[in-house]
């Protein structure tokens, strides 16, 4: 009996971590739902767009950038010491162009994306939900659906792509650097050889889609995970953590399958 | 921070974004070769078209002329039939022009050769190049390389 009571205990376990998931899927879902509705507001309040803009977007830049730079010189040293065994060191630079925009680009961005404006966003309204400034705006009639969730979501939204693009433009430039300035590459077939390989819309449309894609789900991840947070210290630290980590893995998850959908042949 | 600078700051980097794609566009993808005005379309009868795939590009004398817009089957005449779109500015090819599927280098890319012939006339768009030659597939060369070989040997 004591043994059968076990086994009912373990059921009940899984059960509750089923219902439980399932149940945040769902409120994640209506969340969203109400977070797309109340978005048309922004039309009409364009400055609260602008000022997460600037929070979202211009402070991820420098990271973006810098990490770019960095992405894009790396990438074109390991290709220049894998290539030249070949005598196709003339190739780097479609190599490093094409993983830039097919695969690192919205990636990496991404990555750092969840990082460093997904988390604040997650603690910034977990913060307001622990000292009630939601619960203080419903009460002054404000919606804080369209007042402070909305204009982040967008934001977010809007800055994933333009990151992607600029980390992707970054790289490229920082690759010719190391390539042509260092190793002494030819800087014409540096740029002659994407230029014949990378189609603008297998490679570069599809980048910014995969960035887009990510930039949605980044976002929705982060401002759920604050507007769902247990409102304690503690609560905010395990979500804020949440939002990393399952942003994280869900970039991950949806570019092996966005890379399946678009470059099966 | 006044909402002033805010918005200067938004408005640099939507204009950085929009400077890194057309960067990314113009100078590391193909786009400046789709940038091109007027085009006129002649079709080729092959018997075996290899890799060609639609966009190769279509050459003559070494410079790309146009591209591939099209490939499709005839299963009347068992024949492949490409489209190929070519720039306007190069119209004056002789009606006995001949068109090869060439191979750039032993293992790259193949593309469309024309070989312009000596006729008066000039192709239209919509004519159909008669004068073809496959492409070149390896293993049929490889096999009857080593057929001939073990003739020899007997």
């Amino acid at each position: 009996m004591v043994l059968f009571s076990g086994l009912l205990n373990k059921f009940q376990y899984l059960g509750a971590v089923t219902l439980h998931s399932f149940q945040r899927l769902g409120r994640g879902s209506l969340f969203l739902l109400e977070v797309l509705m109340g978005s048309a507001n922004l039309f009409t309040r364009p400055m609260l767009l602008v000022k997460q803009l600037y929070a979202v977007g211009v402070q991820t830049l420098i990271i973006i950038i810098v990490a770019g730079l960095f992405v894009g010189m790396v990438m074109a040293l390991q290709s220049y010491y894998a290539l030249v065994d070949f005598g196709a060191e003339d190739s780097v630079g479609v190599m490093v162009a094409l993983s830039l925009l097919r695969e690192l680009g919205p990636v990496i961005t991404a990555l750092l994306f969840a990082g460093r404006a997904g988390s604040a966003l997650t603690a910034e309204i977990g913060l307001m939900k622990a000292t009630e400034q939601l619960s203080g705006m419903e009460m002054m009639a404000v919606n804080p659906m369209k007042r402070v969730i909305a204009p982040r979501f967008i934001a977010g939204f809007i800055s994933m792509p333009l990151l992607a693009t600029i980390f992707s433009a970054v790289g490229v430039m920082g690759a010719y650097l190391v390539a042509v300035e260092m190793l002494g590459l030819d800087s014409g077939s540096f740029w002659s050889q994407p230029q014949n390989t990378v189609d603008l819309y297998l490679d570069i449309y599809n980048g910014v889609i995969k960035s887009l894609v990510f930039g949605f789900v980044a976002t929705w991840i982060a401002v759920f995970e604050g507007y769902d947070c247990i409102p304690t210290s503690e609560g905010l630290g395990q979500a804020t953590t949440r939002t990393v980590v399952h942003s994280s893995l869900a970039i991950l998850f949806l570019d092996f399958v966005l890379t399946a959908l678009m470059f099966a042949k | 921070m006044t909402s002033r600078k805010i918005e200067i700051m938004v408005g640099f980097f939507i204009a950085a974004a929009i400077a890194s794609f057309f960067m990314l566009a113009m100078s590391v993808s193909n786009m400046s070769s789709y940038a091109g005005g007027e085009q006129y379309v002649i079709k080729a009868r092959f018997d075996n078209v290899g890799g060609l795939k639609v966009r190769s590009p279509v050459s003559a004398g070494g410079v790309t002329i146009g591209r591939v817009t099209d490939i499709q089957y005839n299963s009347k005449t068992y024949e492949a039939i490409v489209s190929m779109a070519i720039d306007a500015q190069y119209d004056k090819f002789p009606l006995d022009t001949a068109a090869s599927i060439l191979t750039s280098g032993l293992l790259g890319e193949q593309f469309v050769g024309f070989e312009p012939g000596a006729e008066e006339d000039f192709l239209k768009g919509g004519d159909t190049i008669d004068l073809t030659q496959s492409a070149l597939v390896l293993e049929q060369v490889i096999g009857q390389f080593l057929y001939s070989k073990a003739d020899d040997e007997e």
